[in-house]
């Protein structure tokens, strides 16, 4: 039993900390499919966290935080489009300056405006979001197999989590079976038959950029109004990199995508349960080994040891519609 | 959205190079006095602190200076791996392994003469830099894995390495705090300071010190082997049009490989202002942020070392004026300035073409104006 349990809160946790890397990684799949490079999910989920945070402070109510998060996130990747799509600048350049600014930006205003070093105030319990417990989830625990996973593994997680997972078959169903998603990826493939079809390839890919602000505000959101109380600085910790892995080793590609993010949440899972514990033969490894573990899964699932990825046709280069 | 289309053999030179940019930065600086007025302060009182702070006092000067010499390094770093249209975003993590080099270097071989020393240390930290480039390059150039994600994560991997060294191998022991043990003093680089003390003049301590001119020697390797080699020239190719560069028989692999090396062993003598001349000893997290402030300055200096000498100047200037700001204005942090940079990264690259056409196109109309009359 100690073992069974032991496996249930692993997939319990594995699903928990692969929240954000689905909403992110979707996000992804969205921008990429159009056409743009976003490496910009990293500060855009940054972003979110801050604002969801400061705004569900003064506004008494998580909700409030996460629409606050959806229109600043929305408007970031406005700004990216408008730096690449609309004035064809370097995509790459564009995601970095965000970025860069972000992880200065929420830091400098949580410091100016809180007096904390790049905290925001804790959350009560009317701020943030709380767990969902599933009804009938303690009178079924009891019942083996059936009782564990509805109780320890489905039941008693953030909405966020609920959200993440049916967002998958909605983007898939949105990409693959909509006209929208075959515009979407006609753009993304080659945008000058798009054009030649009387479709506007800038509008198509200011569209996707949209979708793709709503999707990674969840998961800021889920970050400082869910699993924790406050913002901190940096605490995206390059989850919207890691997702962009995935997103990549899922071959741009909703239902892959998710599998990579739940291998990487199970690693990050892992990588928390094996600090400390001594392995038969190998002794105790060392902290930062096991720290540093997400961070080599993502260079090795990115050398291709497993399949190599193929971008979208037209992904990093700008639109430019001939006179 | 612009339409105006520009002969661009008619502008001149110093109107894309020098206005351009000015204008840009300007927009970049318009915005961050916005920021500073969100977080409760006077953006022209921070402007005059910022003034005084890095030019108002000879040792005030000596750290912009200081900073600059970081700059210098990390931006030609990300420089010459744009040339060949490669994202560096790894300087961060290139100059924590390349200080690990400088000292491994400067520990063990200690004994010998001093000059040799610093050479073989600057070499250690070159070597040490460019090795931990060399993983994401290869891995770019045979399994296309985007350089950007693996620079990023060798960053992080970088960092917990370190951690680890200093925690439980090369931790000074005596000490509880995770650094190693100081060089000795027989080695340190000669400060700023002890050439102002055999002209006469005393000054208070600065970490001003002899990598200033290893930076300046570096702008001049960069500016040769990239405009003046084969190697440079192949480069370029490879980053203008890889499939042209194929026909005429340059190899990509070859070429990123070295252009990646190449960055990453810059971004690694970054190593040898901060350990060999400051603080003598590895401390836990000492690129601090450097690496990525040189994205910022290799874009505002367009990528040529004539560019980066200044842009490295004033994020010097930012740098050092800007801890005289957090020193005066309680609700001004270091991150401020980390935002700043994100701006002049957002305006002088990726919206660099926001105003050009009109710019441009105006004085193109000047002149020839001039011209008729």
């Amino acid at each position: 039993m100690e073992f069974l349990s032991d496996i249930a809160s692993l997939i319990n946790s594995t699903l928990r900390i692969s929240t954000p890397l689905v909403f992110a990684a979707m996000a992804g799949i969205f921008a990429e499919r159009s056409g743009v490079i976003d490496f910009s999910l990293e500060g855009k989920m940054l972003m979110a966290a801050f604002v969801a945070a400061v705004g569900s402070y003064y506004l008494g109510n998580p909700w409030l935080g996460l629409l606050l998060a959806i229109i600043i996130c929305v408007c970031l990747s406005m700004l990216h489009g408008f730096a690449s799509v609309t004035h064809k600048g370097d995509q790459v350049v564009s995601c970095v300056a965000i970025n860069i600014l972000i992880i200065g930006l929420t830091t400098a205003l949580a410091a100016a405006w809180f007096g904390q070093a790049g905290l925001t105030p804790t959350l009560n319990e009317d701020q943030r979001f709380l767990e969902i417990h599933l009804p009938f989830a303690d009178a079924l625990r009891d019942i083996p197999v059936i009782g564990t996973l509805y109780s320890d593994i489905l039941s008693g997680h953030y909405v966020f989590v609920y959200l993440a997972y049916l967002s998958v078959p909605l983007v898939f169903w949105i990409v693959f079976k909509t006209s929208f998603g075959l515009r979407l990826r006609a753009v993304g493939e080659n945008p000058s038959a798009v054009d030649t079809a009387g479709i506007n390839v800038f509008t198509m890919r200011y569209k996707a950029l949209a979708i793709n602000g709503v999707l990674i505000a969840f998961a800021g959101a889920h970050l400082s109004t869910a699993v924790n109380a406050n913002f901190f600085r940096e605490m995206s910790a390059g989850r919207g990199y890691l997702a962009l892995a995935a997103m990549i080793f899922g071959k741009w590609h909703p239902k892959t995508a998710l599998i990579a993010c739940l291998l990487f949440g199970f690693t990050d899972a892992l990588q928390i349960r094996l600090q400390g514990v001594e392995l038969p033969a190998i002794g105790e490894i060392p902290v930062q080994l096991i720290q540093a573990l997400p961070y080599i899964l993502t260079v090795v699932l990115l050398a291709g040891f497993v399949g190599k990825a193929i971008a979208p046709n037209a992904i990093g280069q700008p639109y430019i519609k001939e006179r | 959205m612009s339409n105006i289309v520009v002969d661009k053999s008619k502008v001149p030179w110093w109107v894309s190079n020098v206005i351009v940019p000015l204008v840009n930065l300007t927009l970049a600086l318009l915005v961050s006095g916005l920021f500073v007025f969100i977080a409760g302060e006077n953006p022209i009182e921070a402007v005059k602190l910022i003034i005084y702070g890095s030019f108002g006092y000879i040792q005030g000067f000596a750290y912009t200076l200081y900073y600059t010499t970081n700059f210098i390094f990390t931006g030609l770093a990300f420089a010459v791996a744009f040339h060949c249209r490669l994202f560096n975003i790894g300087g961060e993590g290139q100059a924590y392994i390349g200080g690990l080099g400088v000292f491994l270097v400067a520990i063990n071989l200690s004994f010998l003469p001093v000059p040799i020393v610093w050479l073989l240390a600057i070499f250690g930290a070159f070597l040490f830099g460019a090795a931990w480039a060399y993983i994401p390059a290869y891995l770019q150039s045979k399994r296309g894995s985007h350089v950007v994600i693996t620079t990023i994560m060798f960053n992080f991997i970088a960092s917990s390495l370190m951690i680890f060294l200093l925690v439980d191998v090369i931790r000074d022991t005596n000490q509880m705090a995770p650094h190693t043990v100081k060089l000795p003093e027989e080695i340190w680089l000669p400060s700023f300071e002890a050439f102002s003390g055999i002209l006469g003049i005393k000054i208070r301590y600065s970490p001003l010190n002899l990598t200033f001119l290893l930076a300046i020697a570096s702008l001049f390797f960069v500016w040769f082997l990239v405009w003046k080699t084969k190697w440079g020239y192949e480069m370029r190719a490879v980053g203008h049009n890889t499939q042209a560069a194929i026909y005429a028989g340059i190899s990509p692999h070859k070429n990123i490989i070295i252009a990646m090396c190449i960055s990453g062993g810059l971004a690694g003598l970054l190593g040898v202002n901060e350990i060999l001349g400051v603080s003598h000893k590895i401390q836990a997290g000492f690129p601090a942020g450097y690496g990525f402030t040189g994205i910022a300055v290799a874009l505002m200096g367009r990528n040529h070392p004539i560019g980066i000498l200044p842009a490295a100047f004033l994020f010097g200037i930012l740098y050092q004026g800007g801890s005289e700001v957090t020193f005066e204005m309680p609700n001004i942090t270091r991150y401020m300035f980390v935002a700043v940079q994100g701006l002049i990264i957002l305006f002088s690259g990726a919206l660099e073409n926001l105003f050009r056409p009109q710019i441009e196109s105006f004085f193109v109309r000047r002149l020839n104006r001039e011209v008729n009359v």
